[in-house]
């Protein structure tokens, strides 16, 4: 269909691009790597995660990479289990994150007038709301959230800012002679948003389905930590959580503390990294490409 | 001539690309007097609006002068430091760009952005530079008043008199423009280059004036200089260069005007496009397109030679000598 | 010639204007009435403001009439729905670099407009279509430029596209607005020999909006002069540019610039002026404030229009019917 041209041609191009930028080739490499984790943990955990069999309290060593905790449950195994959840988090929330920015706010973008006030005005109160609160206030209200709870609060939280970004953009993009031009032969409205609209903002679009994603990861890790997720599951988060009440780092323990931290920094910088570099494409990437840049130098 | 303002002797300018450089001046020498009107001509990327940029020393990345010099009244500007070149911008040399709309401030009103080009090239007094302001606005009919508008305000033609009036600021030697009525209709055009031409001979500056339209500058310009694929291949007198064109690009040029008197003709234009500045091909670059086009053409490139008034870049027109 | 493809009568286009309370309309159209006839060019001549753009938009569907009637192949247009409207008309749009779509091939606009508007092409037969239609304004090997992106063609080779594009639906009439303004000026004759074609071999008439009077005269076989949304004066082309009868015309063919006429002096140079915003307007002629010859009456009345020939008209006080 013709709407997977251009995203292939930008994946092509990205492709070209990441290549060249070290930010975007650290990032993706990092993430490349998360994701083969999240599919096959059992390739690389060497124990159950939840088995408390070990001995509790032993630090680094051969047989236990990262130490066992201090109900001895061996702490590597956690954290290569626990990817999978703050990966898929960071995803699924990135993904409906973006399906909804990109609908509210370019359909408010195109359609002007009413449509466009009354887009716009939901979506500003919807940002004006205090996220964290809100976040906490509703899972607290839920008791052990799981995981597609936590998931649905997060996107209701998260698309406002993105869908604000996106109008802005379309609005610039609105009265581009292409547009019009669909519009003069006779196409519906929606099939001048989906196909001759969207496409060219791709880039935007995925920079702004990394910057929700990392938001996702944040904020779940952080509500997780604070135990108001599913504690029983395994993720980082929960990692933390249980860390932090048995003072794992007051009781030689760090470790046990110190490895989801950093594996949270770590996919988070991934995806800062990614959308750093994508922020850089997707400005030229709106405007008519480089030839004409060549022609009004040379000219 | 008596000795000129600028001296331009081989300027080269290359462009970075993804491919490699790309020669977008390739070595450019031209002469101008004081109070003299040079109008450069030519298509879309042959080089004429870097060439202007380069001589303005407002090139940046990914364009750079790599080679030759430019000399005004004596001083080689691309040995300038940053610093010393601020001398000399705006007192001596000031651009007119393209299009109004973009080169304005829109959130500033134009009192505001004539002050704020004062202000970076002197030490006047706020009054003195009102004064100032107020005159330059009258030399180029702007009602005083407008000193509060701003630019949405001005129509189009308003808007690039006053680029014009923010140029003579302070009453410099030679005034750049590119392409400055492009972007207006034929009665706005006809204003502005009369503007300049009353000015000019007022106020004695030199003007150096880029445009691919011909027409505009035909009854304006002293010398005319045809620019192609980043060659000057034909400057002479203005009216010579209308009435006997030599280089067979120019005479294409002449050729593509539809006209307002005469008989209807057919017209066909130059077929082809300008090559590729990455890795020019040898040779005279116009030959591709060339209907005169000789063996020589297309294996040794042609020297500009210059004859009294005339200088062209053209085997045909100078043959080369049998070695 | 034959009957007429297309008759416009009374034709007015106004537009809100001012903040949220204000009441101001800016006639960009008023009372416009012209006709044009199968594979004939009329050139549509004025400045910015003249409201030429304007009537392209409002024939092409984008905008609605605010008055008046547009009757198109004897169907009356002005009555229905914009949806229906649209592509009847084709237009050609000024902006090479703008006009057609960054991130898709060349080929996608065209047989879009196939598939919407040429039932009688089948799927099967639109790619070759498509070939053809992009080879009949020049553009060759035709399979080639249809699958290249629009930054690796050049200008005019884009404007060559934008004609194929309005090919496509069949159309008697194609709608040019200021189709080479953008282009450098040699490359211009090559798209005006392709509407010279178009006329000469293939019968479509064009509707030619430009400023510039000199191409106008190169491809029309009949001229209109917009002023400030009205007709000021409208004939073949040899009777506008041999014998321009209204004083905006020959204000026009004063300043265009033609390197081989010496610069025409006018009148009242100094105070040449600009073509004015007309936001309710009173009567009276729109050109008043600029014309060396206005009377008393050009103040207070609109000039009516008065006929110098069976095909030449000018709106002005100061001209004598015939």
């Amino acid at each position: 269909m013709t709407l997977l041209r251009p995203l292939g041609r930008a994946a092509r191009g990205s492709l070209t691009f990441l290549r060249r930028d070290k930010k975007a080739a650290a990032g993706s490499i990092i993430l490349f790597v998360l994701l083969v984790i999240t599919a096959f943990p059992n390739w690389f955990a060497p124990d159950d995660p939840a088995a408390e069999i070990y001995k509790p309290g032993v630090g680094l060593s051969f047989s236990h990479l990262l130490g066992t905790t201090s109900f001895g449950q061996d702490v590597f195994s956690q954290l290569i289990v626990g990817t999978r959840q703050s990966v898929l988090i960071a995803l699924i929330v990135g993904f409906f994150c973006t399906v909804l920015s990109v609908g509210i706010g370019i359909t408010a973008a195109y359609s002007g007038g009413l449509v466009d006030d009354s887009l716009s005005l939901f979506t500003d109160v919807v940002l004006v709301i205090p996220t964290f609160p809100l976040i906490i206030v509703i899972t607290a209200y839920l008791k052990n959230a799981s995981f597609w709870l936590i998931v649905l609060v997060l996107v209701v939280t998260g698309w406002s800012y993105g869908a604000r970004q996106l109008r802005v953009q379309a609005l610039s993009l609105r009265n581009r002679d292409y547009l019009l031009a669909a519009k003069a032969r006779g196409e519906s409205r929606w099939y001048v948003i989906g196909v001759e609209l969207i496409p060219p903002m791709t880039s935007l679009i995925v920079a702004n389905f990394l910057g929700a994603a990392l938001y996702a990861v944040l904020a779940a890790s952080a509500l997780q930590f604070v135990g108001l997720g599913n504690i029983n599951t395994e993720s980082w988060g929960t990692m933390l959580y249980w860390a932090q009440n048995n003072e794992a780092l007051a009781t030689g323990l760090p470790l046990w503390a110190l490895a989801p931290g950093i594996a949270i920094a770590v996919l988070g910088s991934a995806l800062a990294l990614l959308n750093y570099a994508f922020d850089e494409v997707s400005n030229p990437a709106l405007r008519p490409v480089s030839s004409r840049a060549l022609k009004k130098v040379g000219a | 001539m008596s000795k000129p303002i600028l001296q331009v002797r081989d300027l080269k300018v290359d462009y970075m690309t993804a491919t490699g450089p790309a020669q977008a001046v390739n070595g450019v020498s031209l002469d101008l007097a004081q109070g003299e009107f040079l109008a450069i001509v030519g298509e879309s990327g042959c080089g004429k609006s870097t060439l202007l940029f380069a001589i303005a020393q407002l090139l940046t990345y990914p364009a750079s002068i790599v080679g030759g010099s430019v000399t005004f009244e004596g001083v080689d500007l691309t040995s300038l430091t940053p610093e010393e070149l601020r001398c000399h911008r705006w007192r001596d040399i000031s651009v007119v760009m393209q299009s109004a709309m973009n080169a304005l401030n829109p959130t500033l009103s134009i009192g505001a952005q004539l002050a704020d080009a004062c202000r970076a090239h002197t030490d006047w007094s706020d009054k003195r530079i009102t004064q100032r302001s107020a005159e330059v606005l009258a030399m180029v009919s702007i009602d005083v008043v407008h000193l509060k508008s701003y630019p949405f305000q001005l129509s189009g033609g308003m808007r690039q008199r006053a680029m014009i009036a923010m140029a003579l600021l302070l009453e410099p030697k030679l005034v750049i423009m590119d392409e400055p009525t492009s972007a207006l209709d034929v009665v706005a055009q006809r204003s502005l280059m009369r503007q300049v031409e009353t000015l000019r001979h007022e106020l004695g500056f030199s003007v150096l004036f880029v445009t691919h339209d011909m027409s505009v500058v035909s009854h304006f310009s002293d010398r005319l200089a045809v620019m192609y694929a980043g060659e000057v291949v034909e400057l002479d007198t203005t009216r010579e260069v209308f009435d006997k064109p030599q280089h067979p690009y120019s005479q294409g040029l002449m050729d593509a005007f539809p006209s307002l008197l005469g008989a209807p003709r057919a017209l066909t234009g130059i077929a082809g496009t300008p090559p590729t500045l990455v890795n020019p091909p040898a040779g005279c670059l116009f030959a591709p397109r060339c209907s005169f086009a000789m063996d020589v053409c297309r294996t040794t490139k042609p020297e500009l030679i210059t004859k009294d008034t005339r200088a062209v870049r053209c085997h045909l027109v100078n043959p080369l000598e049998p070695a | 010639m034959s009957d007429a493809v297309l008759k416009v009568e009374n034709l007015s286009r106004y537009f809100r204007v001012g903040g949220f309370r204000s009441h101001g309309q800016l006639h960009a159209l008023d009372e416009v009435s012209f006709e044009v006839a199968s594979g004939e060019i009329v050139a549509l001549v004025g400045e910015s403001g003249s409201g030429k753009s304007t009537i392209a938009r409002v024939l092409a569907g984008l905008y609605k009439p605010s008055h008046g009637s547009i009757v198109f192949e004897d169907e009356m247009m002005s009555k229905q729905s914009s949806r229906a409207v649209r592509g009847k008309m084709p237009m050609v749009f000024q902006d090479p670099f703008g006009s057609i779509n960054p991130v898709l091939r060349v080929g996608h606009s065209l047989l879009r407009t196939l598939k919407l508007h040429r039932p009688d092409v089948g799927k099967s037969d639109r790619h070759d279509e498509a070939v053809a239609l992009v080879e009949r304004v020049g553009l060759t090997p035709g399979a080639d430029v249809l699958r290249r992106y629009p930054h690796e063609l050049s200008g005019g080779q884009r404007q060559r596209l934008g004609f194929a594009q309005a090919l496509a639906s069949n159309p008697s009439l194609i709608l040019a607005d200021e189709p080479v303004s953008m282009l450098d000026v040699s490359i211009r004759v090559g798209l005006l020999n392709v509407m010279k074609g178009l006329r000469d071999r293939d019968g479509v008439s064009l509707l030619y909006i430009t400023h510039d009077l000199a191409s106008a005269r190169y491809v029309a076989n009949r001229m209109i002069v917009l002023y400030a949304g009205r007709i000021a004066e409208e004939g073949l082309t040899d009777e506008v540019i041999g014998s321009p009868e209204h004083p905006y015309t020959q204000l026009l063919m004063a300043t265009a610039p033609d390197p081989r006429l010496p610069l025409a002096e006018i009148e009242g140079e100094k105070d040449l002026g600009e073509p004015p915003k007309v936001i309710d307007p009173g009567p009276g002629c729109r050109f008043a404030p600029r014309c060396p010859l206005a009377m008393d009456v050009c103040w207070a009345n609109t000039p009516p229009m008065v006929r110098l020939s069976p095909t030449h008209r000018a709106a002005c006080f100061a001209v004598k019917a015939q």
